[in-house]
């Protein structure tokens, strides 16, 4: 695998625009800019799988990364015990009760003839269904989020490593995936779009309002850490740590902090190669080739007798898995779940941006792309802030243009993304780093 | 009597706010439409474009208020209105003009035009934040008068123990809702230029061989989404609030109630947002209070009788989403799609 | 000779690719019917499109009235009195009847009332029918919808690409009949048709086109006449 000069270049450019900011803001900052940059990486590299491989858009990208951050809870969290006898297996049965339901729906639906019959008779079934788990769940849940609600007040996890919690994610976001693409895929290229908006929201709504899930707006805090990630305190308490760091020109607190983070960009740097390896391996293959075939010319791949369809859904489950990682990686790092943190601009639209301005169809370009827009992202605000005053510096404090205008400051990254977005699509459309 | 107090609560809780509701998403998903039927593409921008052409409102409205201009019972902000809709369609235009005119030109996918409206909503959500006053602050700016007719008047009037409230907004929207869908249609059936627009978006081809200018639909087009987007962002921030950033989360609704009305028809989108809209109240609303009137004592229900928590009201116009997408894509009323 | 009314001369050309047309000569007279017939892929359809402007080309040039028009596009074409009906999606099929003619009129900014009377002369069964969507007619009346709205510019040439495709042979007599109609009012008819023996029939001109070049040229009668022709092009 060779790579060209050219992108070898760009990356040493990001590379130097990260040590730049550690030289004003100092490493632990920038480390932290890092870590979350290379979970974007992660997304963008999703996202360009259904974007780039398949011409898939998939507008929902913040519902995924929220499915795997309630992976990283369901799998990492204690038990609680108390939770679970009061009301966990009422839970487990209404659920199994809702399922069982709609699977019965389907069944008539695909048996029967035809009919008034069978509309009147899955209408029934549907409603009949609704209102049995409504009665065995809704006591369930109460007894659930009754329980210590101050502290818990909901089921709690498995108490498994937090690791196990990346590939969980992955196949919480890929069975929604799958829903979603069985209904939107081979339709409008539009209605795939409208739909993961859809189920992006919901899966939003699901988290801030099922306490007994997730503990809903209350957030799940203290999600361990993954192995071998040590504990800042941990580290502190070690006997010559303090005067190892100040041998090294730090103080023992930002030491520990750089040494934790460090373990989460190395963590982070493995997912990202095994991530980035597998989709160039894809890509190459016979598969790849064949998705790429499928991308440029549908109509003619299905006439050659590509199933174009099924094609698609498997690129976009496969995608949204990706993206589910990175979004239990994510709620990892942060080491809570808040679902009130979850906001379109920031998770949907920001990935797209990573993965248009580091060229759509290439997995490094996404890899840069999630570097670059990270950063930037994070960065612009104070840099807006710095241009605003400079912009302001003549004017008398307290004129109401001054204020307003260093206000605005806040709104830069929106536009700043915004035109950055529409710049690139139309004199630069293939990216930094474009698809070989 | 039992039933009629039922009868009247049902009005006040469900009836009344779900047309209101369904006036402004029909007005929404009527915006969303001909800029699918005319450029052919789904505009993911156009719940910030409401956004940006109600910030324009308000802050019109703001001037007006200053200068000691008021509406009398009614308020200001309608004054204010033809004011936010020009500089909104002074924005689209624009914003056609550098943006989506080259994609026209070189006869792009239509997802990449989606892909585009994206990068426009980054830039016209920014462009309301910049507005002086707007920022992320949650607006009230309905002035005038509140009710037309409130629950205690209602109950003297009746004699019902239950009390019916026509907040002045709620009728306010649904009359504008219906002057804007009725000139709407004028122009699209009657009118010159309101011809071309349709038979552009009929055959385009066709169009083009009959000397019909596109760029001259385009902007027509463009106008009157403004129109609409500013008239339904105006609507709901009276009868709601406004906040530069709830207008996001209406795009789903709106995007239901026009591919349940069939994407690119004008009536199917008017349906449409009303289908959504009742689906929604309904199935969010706790319905004790009415069946408590309509049902016999022994039956009278002790939960809430609330299908859904209104926190999901986006799972509402979600599933008819899916439903429609499942079995009938095109829609209702058939779009122009596929 | 004198120029004749409409002429693409010598034309040679393709849609980007490979050319298609190598060459070829097609003209019409006022209140002349010529007919471009010939086998699948001679290049009919093109030549068609060549002379209205909807492909560049390479070679030769189109003349109207003796002004050169080659580089012009459809729609200034349409201005100087060409009109064109497309062999499919030549109709709005949404609209009414009356607004498909309304439509045909879009570039007149005079009163066009005199014209669609004379469309609703020239077929009566779109009178009747005129407030109803044109999508919901049959073959044959959508053709003459077609036709219609092309003469709502009141063209002094009006092209057809295959006005007879898959409608039937009364269908298609009677549609015959009208064009003839229409070329004695004076307007030129330049027509492409897969039914070339009956085409031929009404044909003041003819054009037998193979590989996008002119094989036969005379008038229709002459060609129907002609052994050769009629072995390789008419089934005998």
């Amino acid at each position: 695998m060779s790579i060209p000069y050219r992108n070898l270049m760009l990356f040493a450019g990001v590379a130097v625009l990260y040590a730049a900011t550690a030289m004003i803001y100092g490493w632990n900052l920038t480390l932290a800019i890092v870590n979350m940059a290379l979970i974007g990486a992660i997304m963008a590299l999703g996202v360009n799988m259904q974007w780039g491989y398949a011409g898939l858009f998939n507008i929902g990208v913040m519902g995924f990364v929220a499915l795997g951050g309630l992976a990283a809870v369901v799998v990492s969290m204690p038990p609680v015990p108390e939770a679970w006898a009061a009301g966990g297996m009422g839970v487990i049965l209404g659920l199994l009760i809702g399922a069982a339901t709609v699977i019965a729906a389907m069944m008539i639906w695909a048996r029967m003839p035809k009919g008034r019959a069978r509309g009147v008779l899955v209408a029934g079934v549907l409603l009949a269904g609704f209102f049995l788990f409504r009665a065995v769940f809704d006591p369930a849940t109460a007894a659930v989020e009754a329980v210590n609600p101050a502290g818990t007040g909901y089921l709690g996890g498995m108490g498994l490593p937090v690791l196990l919690a990346w590939p969980a994610g992955g196949v919480l976001a890929a069975g929604a995936a799958w829903l979603i693409g069985k209904t939107a895929l081979g339709l409008r290229s539009d209605y795939l779009a409208i739909a993961t908006l859809g189920i992006s929201e919901i899966v939003i709504a699901v988290l801030k309002n099922e306490d007994w899930l997730a503990r809903g707006v209350k957030n799940v805090t203290g999600i361990p850490r993954p192995w071998p990630v040590p504990y800042e305190v941990a580290l502190q308490q070690r006997p010559g740590f303090g005067d190892w760091a100040s041998g090294l020109g730090f103080d023992p607190a930002t030491a520990s902090s750089i040494i934790v983070k460090l373990g989460y960009a190395g963590l982070f740097l493995v997912v990202i190669l095994v991530i980035v390896v597998a989709l160039e391996l894809a890509l190459k293959s016979p598969w790849g080739r064949m998705m790429r075939a499928i991308r440029d010319n549908e109509v003619a791949a299905a006439a050659m007798g590509k199933d174009v369809t099924a094609r698609h859904l498997q690129v976009f489950v496969l995608g949204s898995a990706i993206v589910g990682v990175a979004g239990a990686m994510m709620t990892t790092l942060d080491g809570q779940l808040t679902p009130g943190s979850y906001q379109p601009l920031r998770f949907t639209f920001l990935v797209w941006v990573m993965v248009v301005v580091g060229g759509s169809g290439n997995n490094w370009g996404s890899v840069l792309g999630g570097l670059l827009i990270w950063w930037l992202w994070v960065m612009v605000e104070p840099l807006g802030l710095a241009v605003m005053q400079a912009v302001t510096a003549g004017m008398a404090d307290g004129h109401w243009l001054k204020a307003h205008l260093l206000d605005s400051a806040a709104h830069m990254r929106l536009l700043t993304m915004g035109v950055l977005l529409l710049v690139v699509l139309r004199f630069s459309p293939r990216g930094l780093i474009p698809e070989k | 009597m039992d039933f009629l107090n039922g009868l009247v609560t049902f009005l006040n809780f469900v009836f009344i706010p779900g047309a209101a509701y369904g006036a402004q998403l029909a007005l929404g998903a009527l915006g969303v439409t001909l800029v699918y039927g005319i450029l052919r593409f789904s505009n993911f921008a156009h719940g910030d474009t409401m956004a940006f052409g109600t910030a324009a409102t308000i802050l019109v409205t703001w001037g007006l208020t200053g200068l000691g201009v008021s509406f009398g019972s009614l308020p200001t902000a309608l004054l204010a209105l033809p004011a936010g809709i020009a500089i909104t369609a002074a924005l689209v235009l624009a914003t056609d003009r550098m943006v989506y005119r080259f994609y026209r030109r070189v006869k792009a996918a239509p997802v990449v035009l989606v892909m585009v409206s994206m990068g426009v909503m980054f830039v016209m959500n920014a462009l309301t934040r910049f507005f002086p006053g707007i920022g992320v602050n949650d607006i009230n700016f309905a002035d005038g008068g509140r009710f037309i007719i409130g629950v205690r008047e209602f109950r003297e009037m009746t004699g019902l123990q239950e009390g019916l409230a026509i907040r002045t907004t709620q009728a306010i929207t649904l009359v504008v809702a219906a002057v804007a869908v009725a000139l709407l249609f004028w122009f699209l059936n009657r009118t010159r230029t309101g011809k071309s627009m349709r038979a552009f978006s009929d055959n385009e081809d066709l169009a083009l061989l009959s000397g019909i200018n596109p760029e001259r639909v385009v902007a027509v087009t463009w106008i009157l989404v403004a129109a609409l987007a500013t008239t339904a962002g105006v609507l709901y921030g009276l009868d709601k609030s406004f906040k530069a950033f709830t207008y996001f989360q209406l795009l789903l609704p709106i995007f239901a109630s026009a591919v349940v009305g069939g994407l690119g028809n004008p009536l199917g989108a008017i349906a449409g947002g009303f289908v959504i809209a009742f689906s929604e109240v309904t199935v969010t609303y706790a319905w004790k209070r009415v069946l408590t009137w309509w049902l016999p004592e022994r039956w009278a229900p002790d939960s809430l009788v609330q299908l859904l928590g209104t926190d999901y009201k986006f799972a509402v116009s979600f599933a008819i989403l899916v439903i429609v997408l499942l079995f009938r894509p095109t829609g209702i009323f058939r779009g122009k799609s596929l | 000779m004198a120029e004749p009314f409409l002429i693409g001369e010598a034309m040679t050309g393709g849609y980007g690719g490979a050319d298609i047309l190598h060459g070829c000569t097609i003209a019409v007279e006022p209140g002349e019917i010529a007919v471009i017939v010939g086998p699948n892929g001679a290049g009919k359809s093109t030549a068609m499109k060549a002379i209205f402007g909807m492909l560049r080309l390479r070679k030769g040039r189109v003349r109207l009235a003796g002004e050169d028009i080659t580089g012009l596009t459809p729609q200034a074409r349409v201005l100087r009195g060409m009109g064109f009906v497309p062999q499919t999606s030549n109709i709005f099929t949404s609209m009414t009847v009356e607004e498909n003619l309304e439509m045909g009129a879009f570039i007149r900014r005079d009163d066009f009332q005199d014209t669609m009377a004379q469309v609703y002369e020239l077929f009566p069964i779109l009178k009747d029918k005129r407030s109803q969507p044109a999508g919901e007619l049959s073959g044959g009346q959508r053709q003459q919808v077609a036709v219609g709205r092309a003469l709502m510019t009141q063209p002094k040439v009006l092209m057809l690409d295959e006005p007879t495709a898959g409608v039937s042979p009364i269908v298609m007599d009677e549609l015959f009949d009208r064009i003839i109609e229409v070329a004695r009012s004076g307007i030129s008819i330049l027509m492409v048709e897969q039914n070339a023996r009956q085409a031929l029939e009404i044909a003041d001109k003819g054009y037998v086109l193979v590989q996008g070049a002119n094989r036969f040229t005379d008038t229709g009668a002459a060609l129907l006449a002609d052994p050769e022709v009629r072995r390789s092009f008419l089934g005998g």
